[in-house]
């Protein structure tokens, strides 16, 4: 299972860094989405995988700290997918705007603005 | 209670502000007492930090490294209060700068929401929960630099939100191998840790993940480039706070970090910091003495400045520690006021570039004036606080004997004072160029100007007053560098 999720996680980083180089920036934008999620996953193997333990204490109270799945990486990654949702939709209205405003979604001509 | 009043503070103003849609005058009545009060709690938590120490709160009553810690030490309180005076007057001054539809559009809200993340960025002491401050903070500037919705806005914003996104990510990175390594979040108790393991090399790969990314937020060396190139496009009242603040926390950040984690390897960590302090000083100095845009040239200064701070960091003693808290209040007020009192000569000439300016001493010479004193504190004349911040860095690097980089600074300060000049000289002494112009005398907007008024103002008593404030600034740097102060406030 590790080795799957890091292979997952690699891959991941990898599309991210691809869609980066591409000129468009709508596939900037999905870039972010994959690095975002790729990151989200390494959250989620940072606290050590134990498949099939739940994350809360049992109904008497007690805590066995030798089987208990670690809660926080899961309400870290919980609150960072929030986080993501909400920017993801903002870069998404901003490129449409941008599109609307300049007529191209293409990064070379974003650069030679910079000239000016 | 009063550690959470910075943050609470400006989200209930937010609430208000919304409901109060419809009307400008009631939104500004409410920013004005909104900011009002948070630069009074501002001074009362400086002057508690002052006379009892160092105090932390813990969030919900949970213990220290369970719960979120909200904690203020000196460096924290002189930043919360310089922003807080920066805040308060870039609102008064955008009452008569910022058009109609922005403010109904949301300018004082989001204003607000920009406050509510930087200052809980600087009160916060848990690495997740700076995360979320830092995203408040985030999205609240995207809004504002894409406010209006210009050609050039969204041109600017679409880089600015692309690399500040990518630098979120990598410092969400970082937060996990460090929880991965560490197992705890609490600031405090990471260091504590840290001081306890011996295998604390492991940790360097997450060090150098966080540096990566307060490195984008602080417009360090290779990671500048989206400051130059949105900076400029929003209105000038928005400019001058970003410019104030945002960068301020990335640097702010990144000298808490190294106090508290930089345990083994801090001879490298040094050299390192050295470096990229040098080469963003020369790089920003260098971009702005070639260009001729008021607003381009600010702005590339903000860039050659972080180096400044960055290198009083790298010399990593009571004195250079010191002189980087106190260059950076200098920087946030004289670097805002620069910017204000650019917003004013384009309101009253209706232009940004150098080129078609000029005669603004003999129009207005109140203006020239407003302009003039940030831009000599900057370049680092004295008696203005510019001097002395540099007089500061440039002793501790004496100190211990870091002779390149300090020459480095000196050489920078200079090429600084000539492209403060080259705007002296463009926009406000010489002639203007095409005499059969009729030359553009638009009437100023009274907010703004007092606001700048009272902005030159301080940065004036400052610099007057350094021979008492001194010692404050060097006891913060007492504090950064003494971690077990820190561990033993959080954790008691």
């Amino acid at each position: 299972m590790l080795i799957l999720l890091a292979v997952i996680i690699g891959f991941l980083y990898a599309s991210s860094i691809y869609m980066f180089l591409r000129r468009s920036i709508v596939k900037l934008v999905l870039g972010i989405i994959f690095l975002s999620h790729a990151t989200n996953l390494l959250l989620f193997v940072t606290g050590g995988l134990r498949s099939g333990e739940p994350a809360f204490t049992q109904s008497d109270g007690s805590v066995d700290l030798a089987t208990i799945s670690d809660p926080l990486p899961q309400a870290l990654i919980l609150t960072a997918i929030v986080i993501g949702l909400g920017i993801t939709a903002f870069s998404l209205v901003l490129v449409y705007r941008f599109y609307k405003e300049t007529g191209t979604v293409d990064l070379d001509e974003l650069a030679e603005n910079d000239q000016t | 209670m009063s550690l959470f009043i910075p943050v609470i503070l400006p989200l209930v103003a937010i609430m208000l502000l919304l409901f109060s849609y419809r009307s400008v005058r009631l939104q500004q009545l409410i920013s004005m007492v909104s900011m009002s009060y948070l630069l009074v709690h501002a001074a009362i938590i400086l002057s508690k930090v002052v006379q009892d120490g160092p105090f932390a709160l813990q969030a919900g009553g949970w213990p220290a490294p369970f719960g979120i810690t909200f904690t203020a030490d000196l460096f924290t309180a002189i930043m919360l209060l310089t922003t807080s005076v920066l805040a308060l007057l870039v609102t008064i001054y955008s009452f008569g700068f910022i058009g109609e539809t922005r403010k109904k559009a949301g300018f004082y809200v989001l204003i607000h929401g920009l406050v509510t993340g930087v200052n809980g960025s600087f009160l916060t002491g848990d690495i997740f929960n700076l995360y979320v401050w830092f995203e408040v903070m985030l999205i609240s500037s995207f809004v504002l630099i894409t406010l209006g919705a210009e050609k050039q806005q969204l041109r600017g914003a679409v880089k600015y939100v692309v690399l500040n996104l990518i630098g979120s990510v990598i410092f969400v990175t970082a937060i996990g191998l460090m929880y991965g390594q560490m197992g705890t979040l609490n600031m405090a108790d990471i260091a504590l840790k840290l001081r306890e393991t011996e295998h604390t090399q492991l940790i360097n790969s997450s060090l150098m993940l966080f540096f990566v990314a307060f490195g984008i937020k602080a417009a360090l060396f290779p990671f500048f480039f989206w400051l130059p190139a949105s900076y400029p496009t929003p209105p000038m009242a928005i400019t001058a706070f970003f410019a104030g603040t945002l960068t301020k926390v990335g640097v702010y950040v990144i000298i808490r970090f190294y106090s508290l984690f930089v345990v083994s390897d801090q001879a490298t960590w040094q050299v390192i910091i050295l470096i990229i302090a040098g080469i963003t000083m020369v790089s920003g100095v260098l971009m702005a003495a070639s260009s001729y845009d008021i607003r381009k040239i600010l702005s590339f200064h903000i860039i050659s400045q972080i180096g400044y701070m960055i290198m009083g960091l790298g010399f990593a003693t009571v004195i250079g520690l010191g002189g980087a808290i106190y260059f950076m209040v200098h920087n946030m007020l004289s670097k805002t006021a620069t910017f204000l009192a650019g917003g004013l000569i384009y309101k009253f000439r209706g232009s940004y570039d150098l080129k078609e300016m000029g005669w603004i001493y003999k129009d207005k010479p109140l203006l020239a004036f407003l302009f003039l004193l940030p831009a000599l504190s900057l370049a680092g004349i004295p008696p203005l606080p510019g001097f002395f911040g540099k007089l500061f860095l440039i002793y501790g690097g004496f100190e211990i004997g870091a002779w390149k980089i300090t020459a480095v600074a000196i050489m920078v300060s200079i090429v600084t004072l000539f492209s403060m000049i080259k705007i002296w000289n463009e926009a406000i002494w010489k002639k203007i160029p095409d005499e059969s112009q009729a030359r553009a005398k638009n009437k100023l907007p009274g907010t703004s100007l007092w606001a700048s008024i009272i902005m030159v103002a301080l940065i004036v008593a400052l610099g007057l007053s350094t021979g008492y404030l001194a010692d404050y600034f060097f006891e913060a740097g007492r504090q950064l560098l003494d971690a077990d102060l820190y561990i033993k406030t959080v954790l008691k």
